[in-house]
């Protein structure tokens, strides 16, 4: 049986340091919401298929179920709560809401995190650099109001 | 089912009752028409407006839900019927779910609770729009008092009572206190419809943008001072029992880890943070034996189950629906067409995976967070495990993070009753997680289904006869008992899609044949149910039946429905709105070969028509393009319609594509999205939807879009390449161009 290390790992998470203590390998989705309380990164299917959990590592877009704690030591965390702070994160937001993308809301703080990831690194994203970059599992199956959504935003840059 | 068998009440605990003696899912009931003795009771409740409403000084209004709100929009829509009524702005409303209790039941007379069977909005219309009508009537009377002019001399405006006269007005924040006083009236007038101004608005749901910014609690993010978290492993094969943890004091010395416990089927680690809860849980080391209770096969498949469903074709069933002489006409036919179909095993996949909270407090009483869509009845079942009175639970109903039927009372498939257990072993408030493999493995399922045909023509190519047969086990009868399925038994979580049909058949024979499911597996009710494999069944065959008469699909459909009506109608509409119908195949502008097909469904009191462009590409089927028509009667808000609709198109285009539960060595292999796949947004195709009042007793809407769009893609495949698919999902099937 693996006994996993501790390890204080010290990392930004929207602006603010934080030193957590935590096995190395805990995964950045658990530190995030078992140690941090930040529960608006979801959890789905742990194996990055799904992208419930999609937060900005350094400003790109990454599954944090499947990045380690150790990984993201002394890097910049992005997550849901903060999007607002975010100047391309807060348009997405707005584009969100005036198409009404969200339905249960479950896979929506994954869905903007990559769409804001998307739109920071490419302010006009072709159709397929969308279909590239937005590869979350929505079951409500919402797909139409997101391409609305980022074409709505894209549109407002 | 009888009003008295759907009352919620004290809960029977044999294994068949075990999810409630109310547990009225109503998914089988006809149409939410009032019942003699149960209108008195639901108008009764519109009375009790303070249970529902608080209105604040600053004119917020704050409104309590009966329904849970899952992505449905059914907290903005019964804003939106309130406040039609009240006179009031829905933007100025706030909607919590409601706590269990007699209030809040509003169906199957007043006796029941939940949220399902597209029942919400058309189960309590009358009543939100008589407990808005209330409202205003007490806040006229207190404005009458407080200003002394007879209140018939006062008029509302939204959100104040004015007096014309004098011209004073009164917010209602200012009335509130003293109208919530009073008594409520007994009678109250309602609005005429063409004199609604919010009712048939499309105004923006509530909660949008907290959804669109991490901010809604949902079951699994619920936090409570000083909890720990629990992760399960359940058995491998359903009922199997943990006879040993045997490394459970190396896992109790993991990081983080609380204890170690045996569940009825399961294990859990208890400890600080879920992750610490779950490496534990994935290194124990579980002694499993003596299959208990519903068990499972050792050798299940699900192509075992269907051989067995397929052994049993033939075999006289129970009348579900009949019409003249279907085997006399039969037999006098000049041809036979016959067919068989089938469906795989389901899973929900909502992105949010089951959780349940529980904490006792020092009183003696339980709070419990549990994601459900019948708060009453987990409430009963919450109450009987903890060997507590149901007035000492008290049952908290988040939002949930996907439904589509996930969250009923279905015993094994929830995990309330663990959260309870631990909470009591531990002494600890617990959060109980499962892993989404945990989920997969432990949801409980759409059954797998199986449907023959036959159908007659004469030598002018004319229906004279038709015949189906549903052959299984729906989730009616898992959870019902086989008592509550009428007389004969008909099991309508199996049946629906295959009777109800608007088409008219010279003669007709529909039956039931029950063949069980394995006990280990459990069965659920999956976005529009019966339906959703069974409108797929009988429109591809009448499709079938069209080719075999040398008839095009449409016009047959048209020729045997009633004219003029409703669903000719629709038919109409839907053409209409795709540019008129054309089968092909044809060329499109992109060079692409295309087809398309049609398909109607009956679902949930509402009418639908949907028609799906194909094409082919890679072996694999591309849908371009839905049009769906929806009647649903009446209707409260046409934009959350209209996404409703799609968001049902989406599941059902998902289910026929890929999805499919898949069992090995009577284990659940398909455990994660890797192995489950579900709809992404590359094959998401554009839907279009139009909207069709035509009057008739409102219907539902949540799960209607859902049926029609399998049947209507394999039919446009088959115009495309002459490939009858009859069985899902279409990945079995290599899809060519002819």
């Amino acid at each position: 049986m693996g006994i996993p290390d501790e390890t204080m790992v010290e990392f930004n998470v929207n602006g603010t340091v934080q030193r957590v203590e935590a096995e190395a390998d805990t995964p950045l989705l658990w530190v995030l919401r078992d140690h941090l309380g930040l529960t608006g990164t979801k959890y789905g299917c742990g194996v990055a298929q799904c992208g419930a959990c999609t937060v900005l590592l350094d400003g790109e877009a990454v599954r944090s179920c499947s990045i380690t704690l150790e990984a993201a030591a002394g890097r910049r965390v992005t997550t849901i709560e903060a999007i607002e702070d975010h100047p391309v994160g807060r348009r997405v937001v707005a584009a969100w809401v005036a198409e009404q993308a969200p339905q249960c809301g479950y896979c929506q703080s994954g869905q903007v995190m990559a769409a804001t990831a998307l739109l920071a690194a490419t302010p006009q994203p072709t159709p397929e650099q969308v279909a590239v970059a937005m590869t979350n599992i929505c079951r409500c199956g919402t797909y139409n109001a997101i391409a609305r959504a980022i074409a709505a935003a894209a549109g407002a840059a | 089912m009888s009003a008295a068998a759907m009352r919620s009440g004290p809960i029977n605990l044999s294994r068949r009752r075990l999810f409630g003696a109310g547990l009225v899912l109503g998914l089988a009931m006809p149409s939410p028409a009032p019942r003699a003795q149960g209108a008195g009771t639901t108008q009764r409740r519109a009375t009790r407006v303070g249970a529902y409403l608080r209105i604040a000084p600053d004119g917020g209004i704050h409104l309590q839900n009966p329904f849970i709100e899952g992505g449905q929009g059914i907290d903005s829509a019964v804003a939106q019927i309130v406040a039609e009524e009240l006179d009031a702005d829905p933007a100025r409303f706030t909607v919590t779910c409601a706590p269990p209790g007699e209030d809040f039941r509003l169906q199957a007379g007043g006796h029941a609770r939940y949220t399902g069977g597209s029942s919400s909005v058309r189960s309590s219309f009358q009543h939100f729009r008589t407990l808005g009508a209330t409202a205003r009537a007490m806040l006229l009377e207190a404005a009458a008092t407080r200003l002394g002019v007879p209140a018939a001399s006062l008029a509302t405006e939204p959100g104040r009572v004015v007096h014309a006269e004098s011209g004073r007005a009164l917010p209602y924040g200012e009335l509130a206190a003293a109208a919530a006083a009073l008594t409520p009236p007994a009678e109250v007038a309602l609005r005429e419809r063409a004199a609604f101004r919010t009712i048939g608005q499309p105004l923006p749901r509530l909660g949008v943008r907290a959804r669109a910014t991490g901010r809604v609690t949902y079951a699994i993010d619920v936090k409570v001072e000083g909890m720990l978290l629990a992760a399960v492993l359940h058995a491998p094969r359903a009922g199997a029992q943990p006879a040993a943890v045997t490394n459970e004091a190396a896992l109790r010395a993991l990081p983080g880890v609380n204890s170690v416990h045996r569940l009825a089927g399961a294990v859990a680690v208890v400890a600080d943070t879920w992750w610490r809860a779950k490496r534990a849980i994935d290194q124990a080391q579980v002694a499993w034996a003596a299959l208990q209770g519903p068990i499972m096969d050792g050798d299940f498949t699900a192509a075992a189950m269907l051989g067995r469903l397929k052994a049993a074709a033939g075999t006289p069933g129970n009348t579900a629906e009949e019409a003249g002489d279907a085997a006399t006409a039969l037999t006098g036919a000049a041809r036979i067409v016959e067919a068989e179909y089938d469906a795989p095993y389901l899973a929900h996949a909502q992105l949010e995976p089951t959780s349940a909270t529980a904490r006792f407090n020092a009183d003696g009483t339980l709070d419990l967070w549990v994601p459900n869509q019948a708060p009453d009845q987990f409430l009963a079942t919450a109450a009987r495990a903890a060997q507590l009175d149901p007035a000492q639970v008290r049952l908290n109903s988040p939002p949930l993070g996907g439904f589509f039927g996930r969250h009923f009372a279905y015993g094994s498939a929830n995990a309330h009753l663990q959260a309870i257990q631990l909470a009591k072993a531990t002494g600890k408030p617990v959060k109980v997680i499962w892993s989404r493999e945990e989920e997969f493995a432990r949801d409980a399922y759409r059954p797998l289904a199986f449907a023959t045909f036959r159908a007659g023509l004469d030598a002018r190519g004319e229906v004279v006869a038709f015949q189906a047969a549903g052959y299984g086990e729906g989730p009616m009868t898992r959870h019902f008992g086989a008592a509550a399925l009428g007389t004969p038994p008909v099991d309508r979580s199996i049946m629906e899609g295959l009777i109800g049909k608007p088409y008219r058949f010279p003669a007709k024979r529909v039956e039931y044949v029950p063949v069980p499911h394995p006990p280990g597996i459990n069965l659920g009710f999956w976005r529009s149910v019966g339906h959703s494999m069974n409108d797929f069944f009988l429109e591809c065959f009448l499709d079938e039946v069209a080719e075999a008469a040398g008839k095009d699909p449409f016009a047959l459909r048209a020729a045997l429905l009633p004219d003029p009506g409703r669903h000719r109608a629709l038919l109409d509409a839907v053409a209409g709105m795709s540019g008129g119908w054309r089968r092909g195949p044809y060329d499109a502008p992109d060079g692409s070969r295309r087809a398309r097909g049609i398909a109607l469904a009956s679902p949930f009191g509402s009418e639908v028509a949907t028609i799906a462009e194909v094409s082919a590409r890679d072996g694999e089927v591309v849908v371009h393009d839905l049009w769906i028509a929806i009647d649903p009667g009446s209707i409260v808000n046409p934009r959350t319609i209209a996404e409703q609709v799609e968001s049902a198109a989406a599941i059902g285009l998902s289910a026929a594509l890929a999805e499919e539960v898949q069992f090995e060595r009577g284990e659940v292999a398909t455990r994660n999205f890797d192995t489950y796949p579900v709809l992404r947004r590359d094959r998401m195709p554009r839907v279009h939807v139009r909207i069709v009042e035509s009057g008739a007793q409102m219907g539902g809407i949540g799960e209607p879009g859902t049926p029609g769009v399998p049947p209507a893609v394999a039919n446009a495949v088959f115009a495309l390449t002459g490939q009858r698919i009859r069985s899902l999902p279409f990945s079995r099937t290599r899809i060519g161009a002819s």
